[in-house]
């Protein structure tokens, strides 16, 4: 008795770490920093075409070196042989870390109420610990722009790196305010509007965004002019679009409003990004006259009309960059599967944009429409080390994704779609009846 | 005389055109496919070879096959020919979708709302799917009758989609959409998961009585008595049990999934598929062992909470535990590209390319109770088929021909931008529509998910 006690005893003892260990799956679950040198890959800079068994080394967040036989005493070698690095893929438009399961109002930070809400942050709202932030980054995807949604100006955007603890952690250095453009298009079959309400209801929303405009100059006059108008957070950001300080992201989808929204940017003096452009394949040519950058997507959409072809939304990121459009692709769906960013751009590849410039409108495209060209979306030597390495073509979905960084972080390759993988592959017990 | 001719005149104006319609039956057609990389999925991947097609059946897969010089012939050399997709879980070519009325409507039939006209079936097609389920939505514990369609576009009489071969299918649905609709929006059992299996055990037992009242009738032992009033919702339930009818039923959560395997179990029965089954990689080796397997998303999830502990490898694990698994698109979206979703599988999971191909040809064939008519290239089973310009799992690939029992429906050479059967002569200026319609489980009941008046979110599946 006393020996088996004894016994049971000594068990426990040894059993207890491994039992508490077991509850982080021994893995390495949080990201590591500084030094890595990745060893003799493919690197697809993008910028620079691609350089075939070529190093890259990671120092303090940064690229610091790229070339043949680096080396660095202190870094972190990761052989690449036979592998690819990429730099990190930028959704240009997304939920993603506002909200957590869509139908459940508590965790819909996304929108607001009210019209005019320009100063509604989607930084404030964006949380670190959103479980689909680790399901999107273990894809490539590291960077997205939080988008909120509502209102004819929804408030402002943020795009946010997918790691970090705090949302100025998280910050890429860009904002914008955003514009819901008035729709002439349908909001489904259920809407029962006639054309000539659909029209009218246009037309007095653009007078609403025009009054609100001269309010944003008088505003933004008056303190050119050195006075100090009374507390009016609205005027306060959409003076900023006036001031250039910052762009105006204008949604906008249907043909005719494009049209429209090109005519109403006439005489108009600030930086200006179209985003949806669902039907930017009808007005390609205006777009690429104005000049003006497009954030386009979900390439998976059905077209917008009855009548026309099906594949209209696969090719219409291909058909706006033939007639010289600068086009960026965002997911713009629900944010859990930003994931899928890359066979957006796939699908964009094959109906006729061509796998390199693809890459581009999901990686370097997208920073420059930012204005962070010079921190993300190639290799290049000083810029952010936001890349990963994978064993092939991302946009294919054989490929596997082996290592992802993030502002120079190496983030944990798990998540808990991982982890539910992992636990329930070959669950024990298997069945009742064979216990 | 002249008033006696009258009647016949009107009579003849409407017979005759319905007798057309009613009686051209669905067109068969011969095709030899020359050289293409024949995906058979049953028998692997045979490189050059010539499939032949003759009267809406493959008749021979071979090399440099001699033919009747009058059947036309496709080059596919280079190309990769694979059994048409089959898409175990739709709402396309519907007219409506739930009969919300009732935590029970056993006795609706998808089959009386077809609409031939939906160009969603075209679009289909342009992914490669020649054949849907077309399904009653998640809105009743127990909904209607569903009807397996082939995506005969052009046709104009419903029936002529209807895939006459293809047994009875009912639609069951657990979770949050049941006690929603009922429970919650008319304060009506089943308000939560424990009056789900209630309300389906309850109707089971009335079936059970049911058709044991028709029993005791039928034999002739109580002399005198008027037969038991007919009851169409108790019927269908009774040829449930009797394993006359296939269950595919709209589930989420391992709980519930769990429940009514266990209750199917009791009551004998063993033809229920899972459909979404997001949890459905927790209670594998049950599904496995007493189901006819699981239909599922490649990868949906957190857009409710039901569905916010799920995995992308949800598939791989089935499949790896042994269930049939098959991906469906339960949108008239997805559906365009159910090969790409497939190909999701071995991303997250590994799951070899016939293992992939598969969950979108014979898995669901076998789930539908079609399988020894199609779901693979086999001689002997119908010329559907569908054609790539590269292999259908690369994200380049690209459906080039879709052919239904060796008729072409789709052939993206030849395809114009306007598809429609059916122009509507109201409409001055076509409509746009921004926020698409995906023909989803929970049409004509959006309703319920709205918040003061502000649809706030989807929730559609």
């Amino acid at each position: 008795m006393q020996r088996f006690t004894y016994i049971w005893f000594s068990l426990f003892i040894v059993l207890t770490p491994l039992g508490a260990n077991a509850q982080i799956d021994g893995q390495i679950i949080k990201a590591e920093y500084g030094a890595f040198l990745l060893k003799n890959a493919t690197l697809v800079t993008v910028s620079q075409g691609n350089l075939n068994q070529s190093d890259l080394l990671i120092n303090k967040g940064k690229i610091e070196a790229i070339g043949k036989n680096l080396s660095s005493e202190n870094a972190q070698t990761i052989d690449c042989t036979g592998k690819f690095v990429y730099p990190g893929l930028i959704d240009s438009g997304s939920k993603l870390g506002l909200v957590e399961v869509n139908s459940l109002p508590e965790t819909q930070d996304f929108m607001e109420l009210g019209e005019v809400t320009p100063n509604m942050q989607a930084l404030t709202a964006i949380n670190p610990s959103a479980v689909a932030i680790p399901v999107t980054r273990v894809n490539g995807v590291t960077t997205s722009l939080a988008i909120p949604q509502g209102g004819r100006f929804p408030g402002t955007a943020a795009l946010v790196h997918l790691h970090g603890y705090t949302p100025d952690q998280m910050f890429a250095g860009f904002k914008a305010i955003l514009m819901n453009f008035p729709s002439t298009a349908k909001r489904g079959s259920y809407d029962n509007r006639s054309d000539a309400t659909i029209k009218k209801e246009a037309a007095e929303e653009l007078d609403q965004i025009n009054e609100v405009w001269d309010k944003a100059q008088t505003y933004h006059k008056i303190k050119e002019a050195g006075g100090t108008p009374a507390y009016y957070p609205e005027m306060e950001h959409l003076a900023k679009v006036i001031s250039q300080e910052i762009p105006l992201i204008i949604e906008v989808n249907s043909a005719k409003d494009i049209e429209k929204c090109l005519d109403w940017l006439e005489n108009k003096d600030f930086k200006v990004i179209l985003s949806g452009v669902a039907e930017g394949w009808r007005v390609a040519d205006k777009i690429a006259k104005a000049k003006l950058p497009v954030l386009t997507g979900p390439v998976f959409s059905l077209p917008s009309r009855q009548s026309d072809r099906y594949d209209a939304a696969y090719a219409n990121p291909g058909k706006m960059l033939n007639a010289g459009v600068k086009v960026a692709i965002r997911t713009n769906q629900q944010a859990e599967n930003t994931r899928n960013l890359p066979y957006h751009a796939g699908f964009a590849a094959a109906y006729g944009m061509g796998k390199d410039e693809a890459l581009k409108a999901v990686t370097l495209n997208a920073a420059e429409i930012f204005g962070l060209d010079d921190q993300i979306g190639s290799l290049e030597v000083g810029k952010l080390a936001n890349l990963f390495v994978s064993d092939g073509d991302p946009f294919e979905t054989q490929t596997k994704v082996l290592h992802v960084f993030i502002q120079g972080y190496k983030v944990p390759m798990t998540s808990r779609q991982i982890r539910l993988y992992q636990e329930f592959l070959d669950r024990k017990p298997a069945l009742l009846e064979e216990n | 005389m002249r008033h006696s001719l009258l009647p016949l005149i009107i009579s003849l104006w409407v017979l005759v055109p319905a007798l057309v319609l009613a009686n051209e039956p669905p067109q068969k057609g011969s095709v030899i496919i020359r050289n293409g990389n024949l995906l058979t999925i049953t028998n692997g991947v045979l490189e050059n070879t010539d499939l032949w097609i003759e009267n809406g059946v493959i008749k021979r897969i071979g090399k440099e096959l001699n033919v009747p010089s009058d059947i036309p012939s496709v080059d596919a050399n280079g190309k990769y020919v694979m059994p048409g997709i089959i898409d175990a879980h739709s709402h396309i070519a519907l007219e409506s979708v739930n009969e919300a009325t009732s935590p029970i409507t056993a006795e609706v039939q998808m089959a009386d709302v077809v609409n031939p006209f939906d160009v969603s079936i075209y679009r289909a097609l342009a992914g490669g799917v020649t054949i849907s389920h077309a399904m009653h939505g998640s809105a009743n514990a127990i909904g209607g009758q569903n009807v397996t369609l082939k995506h005969r576009y052009g046709s104009k009489s419903p029936s002529e989609l209807f895939m006459k071969e293809a047994p009875r299918t009912i639609k069951f649905a657990l979770g949050e959409n049941p006690t929603r609709v009922h429970g919650r929006g008319k304060n009506l059992q089943p308000k939560s998961r424990m009056g789900v299996e209630a309300v389906i055990r309850n109707g089971f037992e009335e079936a059970k009585q049911y058709a044991k009242k028709w029993e005791t009738f039928k034999s002739g032992k109580e002399t005198g008595q008027s037969p038991p009033s007919f009851n169409l919702r108790l019927e269908t339930l009774r040829d449930v049990l009797e394993g006359k009818i296939i269950i595919h039923c709209h589930s989420y959560r391992a709980d519930e999934i769990y429940m009514l395997i266990e209750l199917c179990k009791e009551y004998g029965i063993d033809k229920i598929v899972f459909s979404h089954v997001n949890e459905g990689f927790k209670v594998a080796p049950e599904l496995a062992k007493y189901t006819m397997g699981a239909s599922v998303f490649s990868d949906w999830w957190a857009y409710k909470f039901e569905v916010y502990y799920s995995t992308a490898y949800n598939a791989a694990i089935l499949v790896r535990n042994g269930v049939l698994t098959s991906v469906n698109s339960d949108s008239g979206e997805v559906i365009r590209h159910l090969y790409h979703e497939a190909g999701k599988s071995q991303k997250y999971g590994d799951l070899s390319n016939e293992e992939a191909l598969s969950l979108i040809t014979i898995n669901p064939a076998i789930q539908l109770g079609i399988d020894q008519w199609v779901g693979s290239l086999e001689e002997g089973k119908h010329g559907d088929i569908a054609i790539f310009n590269q292999h259908p799992l690369s994200i380049y690939a690209i459906p080039e021909m879709t052919f239904i029992e060796g008729v072409k429906y789709f052939d993206r050479s030849e395809d114009e931008a306007d598809q429609r059967l059916k122009v509507d002569p109201t409409e001055k200026v076509e409509t746009v529509y921004l926020h698409q319609e995906t023909h989803n489980c929970m049409r004509d009941v959006d309703f319920f998910f709205t918040n003061f008046g502000r649809n706030l979110f989807e929730h559609k599946h």
